[in-house]
């Protein structure tokens, strides 16, 4: 299983990073979103995945009677998700006033905080 | 069977104690009280203010307890480190985020030059306030996952900072910030899985005591992947086009806020997690680091040199400053460590003032590019004189506070000299960096300030006219003048500063003291 979900991280990322190099925006969103979640499922899987069951203390003990499942990984992963979830809509509402005050949904079209053909340094001095 | 007493503390923690926790909690709790109150008139800078000064004097009071005592640390939900998630603070630590609390104060002060008529709607105040949260997290906490999140309320209240007012340039240079500094973290958190799949741990100081035994081959790839998530949120050279593509674009206050604090809590965080944390793996990601330090060096003041736009100008000196301090974590003795750390307490303190001096050249002038520019000298002489002091002091020359640290940091250059390329690079490498620095900085000063009118005009001996001064510049001008004042008189005694820098530099080139305060000193790993 651990095997699948690694092959499955490393698809994510690959996809992530693949759209991440376009020049479209929306696309490296989702490229960032994908990316994103590549690594929430990484975390997963570093948690180690088994079979045991959730980590409920049983009453009258102090420690939980068997094996359990690591609870750390998904309280990270919740985390995670949750800044992540905002950070993209944050970016999604930013892209879309970038498009529609610069009409531009290509970088290379989003020059205005760098200027092409910038002006040459002055000589003097 | 675990015994109850061995995994929590069953004490009450002191109230003494407190001061580790309490910069954090009432910036963030002054941040959600300001949003409640941010349409009154005056209540929100006065709130701001006063949660600053607060603030400052919880930092003032930890320091001087961390100068005594040694390092300090708290757990949060009474479990035992390393169950419970640990705030600790060393001298680098709790020093950078009493810099940086001082800087917000100038900088809340300073911007009420751009907030005249301004009904507070945008909750500046309180997104500063969530800034300086963040910012004093990262420098305080013991916790990896935690610097995590710190990073992200950090990125969240900057770019609500950046994008208020919403003009297309900020909504240009906010999509490359957003974008880029979201990536970082990302790659930080797959750094962090990593981490954790192999070693079990996040907590800093628990990783100092299970690092050393875990496989070699993937802990030096865990920390390059830190390495390119720090350096990318420190805009270090290769990753560092971001910065001059969105620090202009914002209001100068929220600039100088910007180069004050966010690259520098990027560059503490490759501090303490390749020095401190990860040493093993710092020495082979060695040869990496000093060439990443020697062409950011080299690199940024050129671009300085080539810039028009005096706010992105100023954008690559800050860019030039993450270069010495990369040199610094390229020779990891005492001395080295010391005078990165020096630097990084400089920088957040004269970049700061920098940028809100250039913010004064703009709103005086009304223009941003140099060549609209000149002969403010005839007209404003005290801003010209701050200007100066202050391209002196980034560029390093001495009696200045930029000076020490890179005294500090050639010293350790010349005694790694005989050990191999690396120390002697880079000792050439910072001096190359003082000299271009300062050609771009005395060129820019000289267009401004010096030659007798702007580009294209013929010299008619009279002053550039310029806006006459409203009482909130005025304040704006005090606020600068009193941080410019403080640089300088640091600059001139400089030895309490050397002195604490080195014994800082100490306890993070041998942990021992830090994880002994976390309570994990002694345990098997």
């Amino acid at each position: 299983m651990d095997y699948v979900l690694a092959a499955l991280v490393g698809v994510f990322v690959s996809l992530g990073i693949y759209l991440l190099l376009s020049r479209s925006v929306i696309r490296m969103l989702i490229g960032m979103t994908i990316l994103g979640n590549g690594v929430n499922l990484l975390i997963f899987t570093a948690g180690r995945v088994t079979r045991e069951v959730a980590p409920i203390v049983p009453g009258g003990l102090d420690v939980p009677a068997g094996p359990i499942a690591n609870p750390l990984p998904q309280a990270l992963i919740l985390t995670a998700i949750v800044i992540g979830f905002s950070m993209f809509s944050f970016l999604l509402v930013l892209a879309f006033r970038a498009y529609k005050s610069l009409d531009a949904d290509n970088t290379d079209t989003m020059r205005l905080a760098e200027p092409e053909n910038a002006p040459q340094p002055p000589l003097s001095y | 069977m675990i015994q109850l007493p061995q995994a929590m503390i069953e004490t009450a923690t002191s109230a003494a104690d407190w001061v580790l926790v309490l910069p954090i909690v009432l910036a963030l709790m002054g941040s959600a009280a300001l949003l409640v109150v941010r349409r009154s008139n005056r209540l929100p800078l006065l709130g701001a203010v006063l949660v600053i000064v607060a603030v400052i004097a919880c930092e003032i009071s930890l320091l001087l307890r961390i100068v005594s005592e040694g390092p300090l640390s708290m757990t949060m939900g009474k479990w035992l480190p390393p169950f419970g998630i640990s705030l600790a603070a060393d001298l680098f630590g709790a020093g950078f985020a009493l810099a940086a609390a001082v800087a917000t104060l100038v900088v809340v002060l300073y911007a009420e030059i751009d907030r005249e008529g301004n009904d507070g709607r945008d909750g500046f105040h309180s997104m500063v306030l969530l800034l300086l949260a963040g910012v004093t997290g990262s420098f305080l906490t013991g916790d990896l996952f935690n610097l995590y999140v710190w990073f992200e309320v950090m990125l969240i209240a900057s770019l609500g900072l950046i994008v208020s007012g919403g003009s297309p340039l900020q909504l240009d240079g906010a999509v490359k910030y957003g974008f880029l500094n979201f990536l970082a973290t990302t790659l930080f958190l797959l750094a962090l899985g990593l981490t954790y799949g192999l070693l079990g741990t996040l907590n800093m100081a628990d990783i100092m005591r299970v690092a050393p035994v875990a496989n070699r081959a993937a802990m030096t790839g865990i920390a390059a992947l830190l390495l390119l998530a720090f350096g990318m949120k420190a805009a270090a050279f290769p990753v560092n086009a971001w910065l001059p593509a969105s620090y202009h674009t914002p209001t100068p206050a929220v600039s100088a806020l910007f180069a004050g604090l966010l690259t520098k809590v990027g560059a503490y965080a490759l501090l303490r997690s390749l020095v401190a944390i990860l040493p093993d793996s710092r020495e082979m990601l060695e040869p990496v680091l000093a060439v990443l330090a020697i062409a950011t060096l080299v690199i940024a003041p050129l671009g300085a040199i080539a810039e028009t736009h005096l706010r992105r100008a100023v954008g690559f000196f800050v860019i030039g400053g993450i270069g010495a301090i990369l040199a610094g974590l390229s020779l990891p003795s005492v001395i080295g460590i010391a005078g990165a750390g020096i630097y990084i307490f400089h920088a957040i303190l004269a970049m700061t003032a920098l940028y809100m001096v250039v913010g004064l050249v703009e709103v005086r002038t009304g223009a941003s590019d140099t060549r609209q520019m000149g002969g403010l000298y005839a007209a404003s002489a005290p801003l010209s004189i701050l200007f100066f002091v202050l391209v002196l002091a980034v560029a390093g020359v001495p009696p200045f506070l930029g000076f020490w640290p890179k005294l500090l940091l050639l010293e350790a250059g010349v005694a790694d000299a005989e050990l191999g390329w690396v120390g002697s690079a880079l000792v050439v490498a910072l001096v190359i960096n003082a000299i271009l620095t300062l050609i771009a900085g005395t060129r820019l000063w000289s267009h401004v300030f010096w030659r007798n009118g702007p580009e294209g005009q013929p010299a008619s001996g009279e002053p550039m006219p310029l806006v006459a001064p409203t009482p909130r510049v005025r304040l704006a001008f005090g606020a600068v003048s009193a941080l410019v004042l403080g640089v300088v008189l640091m600059g001139l005694w400089p030895n309490p500063l050397i002195e604490v820098g080195q014994r800082a530099a100490a306890d993070i080139v041998d942990p021992g003291r830090y994880v002994q305060a976390v309570g994990l000193a002694g345990v098997e790993p």
